[in-house]
């Protein structure tokens, strides 16, 4: 081994700079994701004609593109206990109201039905080389293996990193066009106008230059909600990031500008993972999600005891994915849920604060040893090495560094599954955070535009990526069969290719490492912990400021640092939406994680509601949403898709 | 300005996310097609390993370990940093890092 010696090359791909070609479609996916990927494979199986656009590589692209271990609220499953109405309402009633009724309910019903798709592309679902046979979690008949709530068992361990090659491989086999390292950059809207009809989108591609304008009858945005808007730190390593650094929240900024409304962006919580601060996600010795339910020890061998919600000690390690006495099922469990609700709330081991008051001594370790045989394989080797990307990194590189599970305890660094302490100021979007509002085809408020995954506001997980995904893809191309053609307006097309062009054609400039510093200083100085009128109000001055000033100076030497600069404009758009979303909620609220020094109460009645933001000629518009905006959920869903409950 | 000739220099790592092996490697690309970040790029000389052009702006989501179809050529590298312990059970000292 030895450092590259290239010091100077050409840039290995032909540059057209200023061309442009045109792409008629019926259906444009944006972003190729695991949302994304699902929206095109329902529009083509529906015989539209598809083009899906990808910033990286379908083949792997996203959050969950190099794996994925469980697949949560599986409830339609032969072996659930509970419907999947028990299981939603369980849901809203665990975030206080504040989550996405539809897309959950969406997730809850056809979330098993993507999961039985899968399967018959090549994915791996069941344990058909019969590893676990005999284990508590594994139903015989069907070879599902079950995570969590064993009784229950609405949530399935699966082998994710075989998904995306087997979605990418049914996409082109649908004809799907799929078009990687191009990256979408503005939506276009009948007449050029804000808040009418989108009928298709302005890319740049990140290897040439090369402008491509799709016109689309109807256009689905499936791209990920920002990172970096609080914590950025160039040359740092990526290794503790969750999501990919090149998620930009591209959808939210482009819908922004087109005038869609937005609901919940002013929630952030204090920062889980990021730069140097923490470990690789699923990396350290903990009891949540991928670790769940995984024994934990001092650094004196004493065994930390787990709890049921009452608080009785639990005898045996079965017991953690039990409900407690009197309790129908839990959610996931393992402090899943920072104010879980009593009704669905998990196991999980006694606090750490409360630990140390008992004499336990710092530093704690995952007990993979002392764990059942077949538990400690369905963590470390099925879900660590599913999940995420812990294949490489943490399975892979663990076990060349001499890791054996079978006699090494892990260390564990913080508390439940976070690996690292972040200030109250370094914020992110995590756990339902904001994002489009949504109606029961998954529409946006504008016609032509559709949102699916993190793109939805209170989203999250890889199985309600796919389901809203499919399930988007399938009205977006029901709408296009009946939509009239679309017509671009070319000033709109040439002002946008201005824009861009503008950032290639700068002798010197700053970079968007410097600028994307500049953002992060902004939000946690005036929109961190504690917001009030003031604070947001200068952020939102200072954002304006850097918008006309340094980011006019931004500037970017090839197709690649185009891409980055365009990201970075993005996530100053996405800062902007944020602050306006605290500025237009009058009142702190404990389950958004927002405080208002200038409106301390928390919780009043009457802002118990979604506040939406939208952009509209120059000014924001506030509106309000009752929190059951949607009304019945199973009569609704009932209503809108009877041809999906006939034909499929 | 929008020069048609673009020359690039590689950025120098504060972290080598990736080394290749270049006995091992035989410059296939199959990981470049792989990588969501765009990281790499093809080699200017045919049969070398990829360019690792962005370094910092690695996720480390191992796809293209993953993908490579000789093993070795590629190794992702867990940063000093970020590297966790762990020991052997019952014993205290004996604390290891991966």
């Amino acid at each position: 081994m030895k450092d590259q010696e290239i010091r100077e090359m050409e840039w290995p791909y032909p540059i057209r700079w200023g061309k442009e070609k045109t792409v008629n479609v019926d259906v444009l996916i944006l972003g190729g994701g695991i949302a994304g990927c699902w929206a095109a494979i329902a529009a083509a199986k529906n015989g539209r004609k598809v083009a899906l656009v990808e910033k990286g590589a379908t083949i792997r692209s996203g959050a969950g593109g190099s794996g994925c271990d469980h697949w949560e609220s599986a409830a339609s499953n032969p072996c659930s206990r509970i419907t999947p109405e028990e299981l939603i309402q369980a849901m809203i009633r665990d975030n206080f109201g504040y989550n996405n009724g539809v897309s959950h309910y969406i997730e809850c019903r056809e979330g098993y039905d993507r999961l039985l798709d899968l399967e018959k592309m090549g994915g791996k679902v069941r344990d058909i080389e019969d590893e676990f046979v005999g284990a508590e979690f594994r139903d015989e008949d069907t070879k599902f293996l079950f995570a969590y709530d064993y009784v229950n068992r609405f949530t399935l361990r699966v082998w994710g990193t075989t998904f995306k090659p087997a979605l990418f491989k049914e996409c082109k086999r649908l004809g799907v066009d799929i078009c990687d390292r191009t990256m979408a950059t503005r939506l276009l809207t009948e007449g050029g106008k804000q808040g009418t009809r989108v009928v298709g989108a302005v890319c740049v591609h990140g290897h040439t230059g090369e402008f491509i304008v799709f016109k689309a009858k109807a256009t689905v945005l499936c791209m990920s909600r920002p990172t970096r808007v609080w914590l950025f730190s160039p040359g740092l390593p990526g290794i503790s990031e969750f999501r990919p650094p090149q998620c930009t929240g591209d959808g939210h900024a482009m819908g922004w500008e087109a005038g869609v409304e937005f609901t919940m962006m002013e929630k952030s919580v204090k920062g889980e993972w990021s730069g140097p601060r923490s470990f690789p996600p699923y990396g350290t010795g903990n009891t949540h999600n991928t670790w769940y339910a995984c024994s934990m020890v001092d650094v004196n061998g004493r065994e930390i005891p787990w709890i049921d919600r009452d608080g009785n000690i639990l005898k045996s390690v079965s017991d953690r994915y039990r409900p407690a006495p009197g309790q129908k099922f839990f959610l996931k469990g393992g402090g899943e849920s920072e104010f879980p609700n009593y009704e669905t709330r998990g196991p999980d081991i006694l606090p750490v604060d409360e630990l140390l008051e008992r004499g336990y001594k710092l530093p704690f370790y995952a007990d993979l040893p002392s764990m059942p045989e077949l538990e400690r394989k369905a963590i470390w080797g099925l879900m660590v090495g599913q999940e995420g990307k812990t294949k490489i990194p943490i399975l892979g590189a663990y076990t060349k560094a001499g890791f054996d599970p079978n006699k090494d305890l892990l260390q564990s660094y913080g508390d439940g599954w976070k690996s690292g302490a972040f200030l109250p100021q370094e914020r992110q979007l995590f756990g339902l955070p904001g994002g489009m509002v949504n109606d029961w085809e998954l529409r946006t408020n504008l016609e032509g535009l559709y949102a699916a995954g993190d793109q939805l506001f209170a989203s999250n997980c890889h199985g309600h990526a796919a389901a809203t995904g499919y399930y988007a893809g399938r009205h977006a191309s029901r709408y296009a069969l009946e939509a009239s053609s679309p017509e671009i307006k070319s000033s709109q097309v040439e002002a946008e290719k201005k824009r861009i062009l503008s950032l290639i054609d700068r002798d010197f400039g700053m970079g968007w490492q410097e600028l994307n510093a500049g953002i992060t200083r902004i939000m946690q100085n005036y929109c961190g912990e504690v917001k009030s009128e003031e604070l947001l109000t200068i952020g939102l001055k200072l954002l304006k400021d850097i918008a006309k000033e340094e980011a006019s100076e931004l500037r970017a030497r090839n197709p690649h640092e185009l891409v980055r600069c365009l990201e970075v404009l993005n996530i100053m758009t996405n800062a902007e939406i944020i602050l306006h979303s605290c500025l237009a909620r009058r009142a702190s609220s404990k389950h958004l994680h927002f405080k208002r020094q200038d409106f301390p109460d928390i919780d009043p009645p009457e802002w118990h509601k979604f506040v939406t933001v939208r952009h509209k000629n120059g000014d924001v518009v506030v509106g309000e949403r009752a929190l059951d905006y949607y009304g019945s959920l199973e009569d609704n869903y009932l209503a809108h898709n009877q041809d999906y409950l006939q034909r499929e | 300005m929008r020069a048609k000739k673009v020359t690039v220099f590689p950025e120098p790592a504060l972290f080598n996310p990736l080394t290749f092996d270049a006995e091992i490697c035989n410059g296939c690309n199959m990981c470049i097609d792989v990588c969501q970040v765009d990281i790499l790029y093809p080699s200017p000389e045919e049969g070398k390993p990829p360019v690792v052009l962005y370094p910092g702006e690695c996720w480390y989501g191992g796809c293209c370990v993953a993908i490579c179809p000789r093993p070795g050529a590629i190794e992702l590298r867990v940063p000093l940093a970020n590297r966790v312990h762990w020991k052997l059970k019952n014993l205290k000292q004996d604390t290891k890092t991966g």
